[in-house]
C-alpha cells in the first residue's frame, strides 16, 4: 500500500523545540484518538467481536439430556468442523460455487475487458451512451435484479421463452442442469458493466503518448491491446478478479430469490444457504463454524490469487 | 488530451469504430431489455401480463397499478421505501463521516501502530457482509436487539472500504502545507478537518457515500436474518417477501413488478447523474489496489 504521502508529515514537527513539541504531541495524540475512535470502536464491535464470537461459538455443540431433555451447550472442540468436512451437502455446495466461479468469473471479466477496449476505441456521442447503458444494471439492487430475471425465466411471463417457443425451442431455465447458469447470467448482467467501468477508467489513465510511440513503431490495434493496454491495466483486472472471487463464494441472494420459482435450488444449494439453513434450524454453533470456514476460504482464495498474480507479474 | 489527434483523423476513426459500435449496441440490448420489460410489465393489468407480448404495451394501467401498490396493507410499501432511505441514506451518511475522519487521521498523522490499524481495517474490506450477518445476529440476540431498526441500522455504520478510500483521497487532495498554515494561524485539529479537509475531500466523500449507500441498499442477508416485523423491512426485502408469497396470492405478482420498477427509478436516475463520482472512485480503487 502507498503510504509515502503520509510519511512527509512525520518530518515536519521535528523542527520545533522539545518543550513545544511535547505539548503539541499530546494535543495531537488526543486529536488522533478523536478522529479514529468513532470508527474504530464500531469496527471492533461490529466486525472483530462478531467474528471472534462466531469462532468461539463454533467450538460448542448442543447436547440433549435424554430424548426429551432440555438442550445444553457443551464444549465440543472441533466437532462442528469435522462435521462440516464430512457434510456432503456442504461439500457439494462448495463444488457448485467453485464450478460457477471457474466459468462465470472469467466469462464476465473477459466480456468486461473486451467492452472496455471497444469503448476505448469508440469516439463521439455513442461512447457516453454505452458507458451509461452498461452501468445501469449495477444500479438495480441485487434482490430486484434476481426477481426481474426470475420473471424472465418463468414460462407464461417470459418474452425470451415466448421468442424461443416461436422458433420451436423449449428450454427450462430453472431446471436442475440449467439453473446454475441462469444464476450466472444474473450475476453477469449485474456486474459486467461495473467491471467494465473499472477497467475503462484504468485505460483512460494511460498516457496517450505511449500509443503514438507504438503506432510509429508499426503496432496495430490488436497488438496495442495485448502488449500495451492489458499489461498496464493489470492491477485493475486483478482487483476485479479478487472482488468477483469473493462474491462467488458468498453467492446467496440470487439463489435465495430464485428458490421461489425453481424447485431445483435446494436449501443447501450454496455454502451460504447451508449456513443460513442451519441457523434457521437453530443450529447456530454449526452455522457459525460454516460461516467461519467460508470466511477463511474466501480470504485464502483472494490472497492466493493476489500472490499468484504478483508472481506472474514479477517474471 | 488527444482530442487534437482524434479530430485530425476523424474521417478514419468513424469507419474504424463502426464495428465496435455495432458490437456494443448489441451488448447494450442485453443490459437494457430486461429493464424495458420491467417497465412495460408494470403498465399492464394482471390478465394482460401473461396473455400479451412481453416487450410491448397493451392496456396502459400504470396509474392503477401504482395506486394499488400504495394502498396495499395500509401503505406498507411507502413505509418500506422510507426505511430503505433511513438505512441507506442516514446510516450511509454517518458512516461516510466516520470513515472520512479515520481515513484522514491515517493519512495525515504519523503514530505508532498506524500501519497495524490500517491493515486490520483493510482486512475488513475483504470480509463479506454475508459472513458477518450470522455472527451479528447471535450478538444482537444476546442483547435482545434483533427485530429492531438498530439491528439493520447500526451494522451499516461501518465502512472499511470508506476508510481505505478516504485515506487515499486525503493523502492526495489535502496538502500538508495547508494544514501547517492553518495550525500556525491557530486553528485546532478538528477545525482544520471540518473546515478545510472535508471541503477538499468532498468529491471523494460523495463517492464513498455512494459506495456505502449501495452496499446498505443491497444488503439482503442482514434484514433476512434480523427482521420479522414487516414495518421494519427495507424495500428490497419487502419485495422479496411479496414475490415469495405470489404463488398463494397472485395479485402480489403485479405489485412486485410495479414495486420493483418504482423503487429502482430514483436509484437509476441518481446513479446516472452521479456517474462522475463513480468513475473517480473506481479509478483510485483500481490504481491503488
Amino acid at each position: 500500500m502507498s503510504t509515502s504521502d503520509a510519511v512527509v508529515d512525520a518530518a515536519a514537527p521535528r523542527v520545533r523545540s522539545t518543550r513545544r513539541r511535547g505539548r503539541r504531541f499530546s494535543r495531537r495524540n488526543l486529536s488522533i484518538i478523536g478522529f479514529l475512535a468513532p470508527f474504530t470502536i464500531l469496527f471492533v464491535l461490529l466486525y472483530l467481536v462478531p467474528i471472534g464470537y462466531a469462532l468461539y461459538k463454533s467450538f460448542f455443540i448442543i447436547k440433549r439430556k435424554g430424548a426429551f431433555g432440555s438442550p445444553n451447550e457443551v464444549f465440543g472442540g472441533l466437532d462442528n468442523y469435522s462435521r462440516a468436512i464430512e457434510d456432503t451437502e456442504f461439500l457439494k455446495s462448495i463444488g457448485r460455487v467453485l464450478l460457477f466461479g471457474i466459468v462465470q468469473v472469467p466469462v464476465m471479466l473477459i466480456l468486461a475487458l473486451v467492452f472496455a477496449l471497444l469503448l476505448d476505441s469508440i469516439f463521439g456521442r455513442f461512447k457516453r451512451f454505452f458507458r451509461l447503458a452498461f452501468f445501469v444494471p449495477y444500479a438495480v439492487p441485487v434482490v430486484i435484479g434476481a426477481i426481474l430475471w426470475a420473471f424472465l425465466y418463468s414460462p407464461g411471463l417470459s418474452p425470451i421463452l415466448d421468442g424461443l417457443g416461436a422458433i420451436n425451442i423449449s428450454i427450462n431455465f430453472l431446471g436442475e442442469g440449467t439453473v446454475l447458469w441462469s444464476i450466472a447470467n444474473i450475476v453477469t448482467w449485474t456486474y459486467t458493466g461495473y467491471n467494465m467501468l473499472i477497467i475503462f477508467s484504468a485505460l483512460q489513465a494511460i498516457d496517450s503518448s505511449i500509443y503514438e510511440a507504438a503506432r510509429i513503431d508499426g503496432a496495430n490495434e490488436w497488438k496495442m491491446a495485448w502488449q500495451i493496454k492489458i499489461p498496464i491495466i493489470r492491477p485493475a483486472l486483478i482487483l476485479t478478479a479478487v472482488f468477483s472471487i469473493i462474491g462467488t463464494l458468498q453467492l446467496f441472494t440470487e439463489a435465495q430469490v430464485l428458490r421461489d420459482s425453481a424447485t431445483s435450488i435446494t436449501s443447501q444449494y450454496t455454502p451460504n444457504l447451508v449456513a443460513f439453513t442451519a441457523a434457521s434450524a437453530n443450529n447456530f454453533n454449526y452455522a457459525a463454524a460454516l460461516a467461519f470456514i467460508l470466511a477463511v476460504a474466501t480470504a485464502v482464495l483472494s490472497f492466493g490469487f493476489l500472490k499468484l498474480a504478483d508472481r506472474k507479474g514479477g517474471e | 488530451m488527444s482530442t487534437e489527434g482524434r479530430s485530425r483523423s476523424a474521417g478514419l476513426t468513424t469507419t474504424k469504430s463502426l464495428m465496435p459500435t455495432i458490437v456494443m449496441a448489441i451488448a447494450a440490448l442485453y443490459f437494457l431489455v430486461p429493464l424495458w420489460w420491467l417497465f412495460v410489465a408494470s403498465t399492464k393489468s394482471r390478465g394482460d401480463l401473461t396473455t400479451t407480448a412481453g416487450l410491448w404495451f397493451s392496456d396502459f394501467q400504470f396509474g392503477a397499478n401504482v395506486s394499488d401498490l400504495f394502498s396495499r396493507e395500509g401503505n406498507i410499501y411507502a413505509t418500506w421505501l422510507l426505511n430503505s432511505l433511513l438505512y441507506a441514506g442516514v446510516a450511509g451518511a454517518i458512516s461516510t463521516l466516520l470513515a472520512a475522519m479515520a481515513g484522514y487521521a491515517l493519512a495525515k498523522y504519523t503514530f505508532r501502530g498506524r500501519e497495524a490499524v490500517f491493515n486490520t481495517i483493510l482486512a475488513g474490506v475483504l470480509v463479506p457482509t454475508t459472513a458477518l450477518a450470522l455472527p451479528l445476529f447471535l450478538l444482537f440476540s444476546k442483547v435482545d436487539m434483533t427485530d429492531t431498526y438498530w439491528a439493520v441500522f447500526v451494522p451499516s455504520l461501518v465502512s472499511p472500504l470508506g476508510v481505505y478510500l478516504s485515506r487515499i483521497y486525503a493523502g492526495a487532495s489535502v496538502p500538508d502545507t495547508l494544514i501547517e498554515a492553518a495550525r500556525i494561524d491557530g486553528a485546532g485539529e478538528f477545525r482544520i478537518f471540518f473546515t478545510i479537509a472535508m471541503r477538499l475531500m468532498s468529491p471523494a466523500l460523495v463517492t464513498i457515500f455512494l459506495f456505502q449507500f449501495v452496499a446498505i441498499w443491497n444488503n439482503f442477508f442482514l434484514p433476512l436474518i434480523m427482521l420479522t416485523n414487516q414495518d421494519l423491512y427495507p424495500v428490497t426485502y419487502g419485495l422479496y417477501v411479496w414475490n415469495s408469497q405470489a404463488a398463494r396470492d397472485p395479485s402480489l405478482t403485479t405489485l412486485t413488478i410495479v414495486g420493483s420498477f418504482v423503487s429502482i427509478v430514483p436509484l437509476i436516475i441518481a446513479f446516472l447523474m452521479l456517474q462522475r463520482f463513480w468513475r473517480s472512485g473506481l479509478t483510485s480503487g483500481a490504481v491503488k489496489g
